[in-house]
């Protein structure tokens, strides 16, 4: 009996881990990586530019240290944006080639 | 098979075919199910004391509580190493599962890792040598030798879990870090994805760690919580790494700095918990719990050398793309601060594993194993520990890339203000000044809450004028709308009170032991313990030797305790009267704990007259077994059954006899007892949950988040 349990077993665990050779569904399609770090960076940049409100409402950056700060992070998030822009270009084109 | 397979399709996975990864990754899940699997069919096994199974047989008895045969499985080292294998496959699938549509190129590698490891893990207990859960005795016995005494106690029960997940947990970044070292990724996504887990990781170390320094007051008889015993430092290493590394990745988020250094302290982490796994189950050094014997130690050095070398080989190959060109624009700023904290909590790791390791080293060059104690890891952590928490407090005061000198005009007055005006009433109406150390913990903390108020109070205010509310329900709004920020302010907060009542503990403690007989009495500070009559009881497998005191505090009772001393019979060989005071013996302290201060007794009986009768017992035992029990068994087999349950009776009515005249005035003696006195020791508990609060307010998904992931 505990073979029969055994061969069930083995039975279930090589039908499911082989699922995406044999099944209809569809396979994982991951995001970009070029994607994904830019949107990583993004999120860091969108969290300092935060930081930095928090801070001048906390007296920690005074209001022309606060203008300084802001407009660079600003220019970094907007540079970030341009560039998950083409990311996301160039990428939708590479799928539409592969397609 | 599961875990090997799984490694090797997500390697193939690696060069393209997406197919392989998805089997690799649902070779986790199914390795998840088949351990769940083992695990239920153990923990079943010993609730229904089946011991056909050599580790239910070895770790619990028909004795043990039942709550006690539940926890048993981790106490054997088969058992251990089931449990971190399921953990692992626990937290892989959940990473996996949450990464499935992520980092396409690093994935399969961090899959390939995490798997590797896990087949490690079950691959050692099918052939590492008697460490196979399922390894079965023949004959069956009829009893199991039960489980350790020491090991009887409710923290005990999630202690090791607690570690365990902790550890594990750190196989996470690690798998992600290596990944993105060998697929040359090495911007923030990794640390996006992984950032989560190193928390989780850290909150079950700091649990885990906790726990254990409670068992170590409660249970172990001595009198502190923290020993700087190797198992004990064996679970602070990575916990100081980790805390560095928390730190550190927002550094590098922030400002694309300290990449060489987060992946370095990822790999230290992993290493360091995997040294702490093998600390605990090869036996390598002496501890007090060092439960495991030394048949794995072998197979754990060599992976830890594998990990370290591998990883070592690949951060320095990758040192061009780790290199970053920014630099720390001022060092009033807060990234500045974080990597004053990260070289402090470094430092302490790298003293507290020469410190644990030094026998070895010593052994190794002198011949003989020298062992440093705890005044030399005081001595060397406590000026690093105060650093520590003047850098808590500055850091959330200074801004990230620089704070200029108006701004360090605005912030630092009031809690600098607040830590002079500690200062000032800490010499005029205490002895603090007694202990510089001390006192230097008590001023910086009352800086660092006080900065950790202002920072919520003003952000709190701001809030306030831009959107309106109350005071409170501010504080809750700017708190959960960034969890990060304020959640690390609750545990920078839970952390400094548990270092106060380290400092007032360690420092201000009054301890006396002392040789007392019935009647008589001892005074400590304030408090005046008499002896008022001796206890005892046959409970189980142990006998409990006790004593009932009562305390008075400036004449007014205080509380009646109950310290006692268990002595377990001896499991292996002839069960006789005189065993149980060769086998384990553990303590229950008296306690009475307060928010001041903590009444703590432990008792060493005298129980020399006692071992004595017993040993006379046993000889008369022996005696009648020879002349007058085994010729009727020789003569009737079929009445060895009888006879035996006879005797046990007959055994046990003995030993309730000569262990009752330890309670007659005639016979009674003295006891040794270790009282202490000892302040503010339930603030190191009370830190330890608002620290653990704050971990998980901060790891909670901000509802930002939340709906950033919605389809």
């Amino acid at each position: 009996m505990e073979f029969v349990y055994l061969i069930l077993m083995a039975a279930a665990v090589t039908a499911f881990v082989g699922y995406p050779f044999w099944g209809k569904g569809r396979v994982t399609v991951a995001e970009d990586p070029e994607i994904a770090a830019l949107e990583a960076a993004r999120e860091a940049k969108y969290r300092e530019i935060s930081d930095a409100e928090t801070d001048l409402a906390t007296g920690k950056l005074s209001q022309e240290d606060y203008e300084l700060v802001n407009a660079e992070l600003r220019t970094d998030a907007v540079g970030l944006l341009k560039d998950l822009d083409e990311a996301r270009d160039r990428s939708a084109a590479s799928e539409n080639q592969t397609s | 098979m599961t875990a090997v397979f799984g490694a090797v399709a997500a390697l193939i996975g690696t060069r393209s075919d997406r197919r392989w990864v998805d089997a690799a990754r649902r070779s986790t899940y199914a390795l998840f199910a088949l351990l769940l699997i083992c695990v239920l069919v153990i923990e079943y096994a010993f609730l229904t004391s089946d011991f056909s199974l050599s580790v239910v047989a070895n770790h619990s008895s028909r004795e043990t509580p039942l709550f006690y045969k539940f926890t048993a499985m981790w106490s054997s080292q088969e058992g251990s190493l089931l449990l971190w294998a399921f953990l692992l496959s626990l937290v892989a699938s959940v990473s996996l599962f949450f990464s499935r549509e992520k980092l396409r190129d690093v994935v399969p590698w961090a899959t390939a890792i995490m798997l590797g490891i896990g087949a490690f893990f079950t691959l050692l207990m099918l052939f590492g040598g008697g460490v196979n859960p399922f390894d079965t005795l023949s004959p069956v016995p009829e009893n199991g030798v039960g489980l350790n005494p020491l090991l009887q106690h409710p923290s005990m029960i999630i202690h090791p879990p607690m570690l365990y997940m902790g550890y594990v947990s750190l196989t996470v970044p690690f798998a992600f870090a290596i990944g993105a070292l060998i697929t040359r990724r090495v911007d923030a996504a990794w640390i996006k994805s992984t950032r989560g887990f190193a928390l989780i990781a850290w909150t079950f170390l700091t649990i885990g760690v906790i726990l254990g320094a409670r068992w170590s007051y409660t249970e172990l008889g001595w009198g502190g919580y923290w020993a700087w015993d190797p198992v004990e430092n064996a679970s602070i290493m990575p916990w100081l790494i980790t805390t560095a590394y928390i730190h550190s990745i927002m550094v590098q988020e922030k400002r694309g700095m300290l990449k060489v250094w987060n992946v370095s302290l990822i790999v230290a982490s992993f290493t360091l918990a995997l040294l702490g796994t093998f600390l605990v189950r090869s036996g390598v050094l002496q501890s007090i719990h060092a439960f495991g014997d030394s048949t794995v130690g072998p197979y754990f050095l060599g992976l830890i050398t594998v990990v370290l070398v591998g990883s070592t080989a690949l951060i320095i190959s990758r040192l061009p793309l780790l290199s970053s060109r920014k630099k720390i624009d001022s060092m009033a700023s807060r990234e500045a601060v974080f990597l004053i904290n990260n070289l402090l909590l470094v430092s302490m790791c790298v003293l507290v594993f020469w410190g644990t390791f030094f026998p070895l080293i010593s052994e190794l060059f002198t011949g003989t194993k020298s062992v440093l104690a705890a005044p030399w890891f005081d001595q060397y952590t406590t000026p690093l520990a105060v650093a520590l928490v003047l850098f808590t407090g500055i850091g959330p005061l200074l801004a990230w890339r620089r704070i200029s000198w108006q701004g360090i005009k605005r912030v630092f007055p009031i809690p600098t203000a607040a830590a002079g005006i500690t200062l000032v009433l800490l010499l005029l109406f205490t002895d603090a000044s007694n202990s510089f150390w001390a006192l230097a913990v008590f001023v910086l903390t009352s800086f660092t809450v006080v900065a950790l108020a202002q920072e919520t109070w003003r952000g709190a205010a701001a809030r306030r004028t831009s959107a309106g509310g109350s005071i409170p329900g501010s504080i809750l709004a700017v708190a959960t709308r960034n969890r990060r920020r304020y959640g690390g302010y609750i545990v920078h907060l839970g952390f400094v009170v548990l270092l106060v009542g380290v400092a007032a503990s360690s420092s201000f403690e009054s301890k006396r032991d002392v040789t007392l007989s019935p009647g008589e009495s001892v005074t400590v500070e304030d408090y005046v313990l008499t002896y008022e009559k001796p206890t005892v009881k046959r409970d189980g497998q142990a006998v409990v030797f006790g004593a009932q005191v009562s305390v008075n505090r400036n004449g007014q009772e205080f509380a009646t305790l109950e310290p006692t001393r268990r002595y377990y019979q001896r499991t292996s060989g002839t069960r006789t009267i005189a065993g149980y005071f060769q086998g384990e013996a553990t303590s229950e302290v008296g306690l009475r704990a307060g928010l001041r201060k903590d009444f703590w007794v432990s008792i060493e009986p005298d129980t020399n007259e006692i071992r004595q009768r017993s040993e006379v017992a046993d000889d008369r035992f022996g005696a009648y077994m020879r002349t007058r029990v085994l010729p009727i068994i020789r003569q009737d087999p079929s009445q060895a059954g009888p006879i035996a349950q006879q005797l046990v009776a007959v055994q046990g009515l003995a030993t309730d006899q000569i262990i009752a005249d330890y309670l007659k005035p005639e016979t009674a003696t003295a006891a040794t007892f270790r009282v202490i006195v000892s302040p503010m020791i339930s603030w190191i508990w009370i830190g330890a949950i608002i620290t653990i609060f704050g971990a998980l307010f901060a790891a909670w998904p901000s509802r930002g988040s939340r709906r950033r992931k919605a389809p």
